[in-house]
């Protein structure tokens, strides 16, 4: 085991409240600090900033085998200023990760759907990185009537 | 994979028009996380990688987990300046790649 590095202190730090929130984890599920680590390597240490991404998914999902998500960042989407990556974590699930879509200035709209399986009911957190080096994040809270990681 | 992948894209569109993009393939993304009815854990099979190209360029494309749902569905958007050929791929854990293209006359 290596020992906990300054940036892991940091991030554990930074998602202590979360954790508080979301309660103690269960199981083989992630917890929001495995979601936090997953965030970390993507955005290579940097704090995201709150805000411009609007998460769109059901307050309940009645079947989390399959839960619509749409992602949208506020971006102009020029060839100077883009956004070029979003990366889609779910705290709950077996496995932080969700997807990671990748834009370009060709896309017009940063903005992205498609369904997803959720565990339990749980944060889903969305960050956002842009050609100008920003790194922006959001997350929306699902509630999940009959989880959708089944066998 | 002997279903084709299901796309909707408009067939013409304007110089400078953003349009939306709906594709979704058939495969049962195995999540590697179900067990069979002897125990043991049924192996991981998913689509990993979605790529979408316009006239050879890079669009869209993305890297998906097993938290994706089975028949993957992904909506995105694309700027097209000219006419040309979208051309899509996915690929599975096995290496195995499923391609589709359409075509779009920009005026």
């Amino acid at each position: 085991m290596r020992s906990l590095t300054r940036r892991k202190a940091l991030i554990l730090g930074a998602v202590s409240t979360t954790t508080i929130l979301a309660g103690a984890p269960r199981g083989v599920r992630a917890t929001p600090a495995d979601a936090a680590t997953e965030i970390a390597k993507f955005t290579g240490g940097k704090i995201p900033q709150t805000g411009r991404i609007t998460i769109e998914l059901p307050e309940i999902a009645e079947n989390g085998n399959s839960v619509p998500l749409s992602v949208v960042v506020d971006s102009p989407m020029t060839p100077d200023n883009y956004v070029t990556d979003i990366l889609v974590t779910a705290e709950g699930n077996p496995w932080p990760g969700v997807a990671v879509f990748k834009l370009t200035p060709m896309s017009g709209r940063a903005e992205a759907a498609t369904r997803i399986r959720l565990a339990a009911s749980q944060n889903i957190v969305v960050v956002a990185k842009t050609s100008k080096g920003e790194v922006l994040t959001a997350q929306r809270q699902v509630k999940v009537t009959i989880g959708g990681c089944g066998g | 994979m002997a279903e084709k992948p299901r796309i909707k894209l408009p067939k013409d569109a304007k110089r400078g028009e953003i349009i939306q993009i709906k594709t979704l393939v058939a495969h049962i993304m195995e999540s590697g996380q179900r067990r069979d009815k002897d125990g043991k854990i049924i192996p991981r099979m998913i689509i990993n990688s979605f790529l979408c190209t316009f006239n050879g360029t890079l669009v869209f494309s993305c890297g998906l987990e097993s938290a994706v749902a089975a028949n993957p569905y992904l909506q995105f958007s694309a700027k097209v300046e000219e006419s040309g050929t979208f051309r899509f791929s996915w690929v599975d854990d096995d290496g195995t790649t499923i391609t589709a293209e359409e075509k779009i006359a920009v005026t």
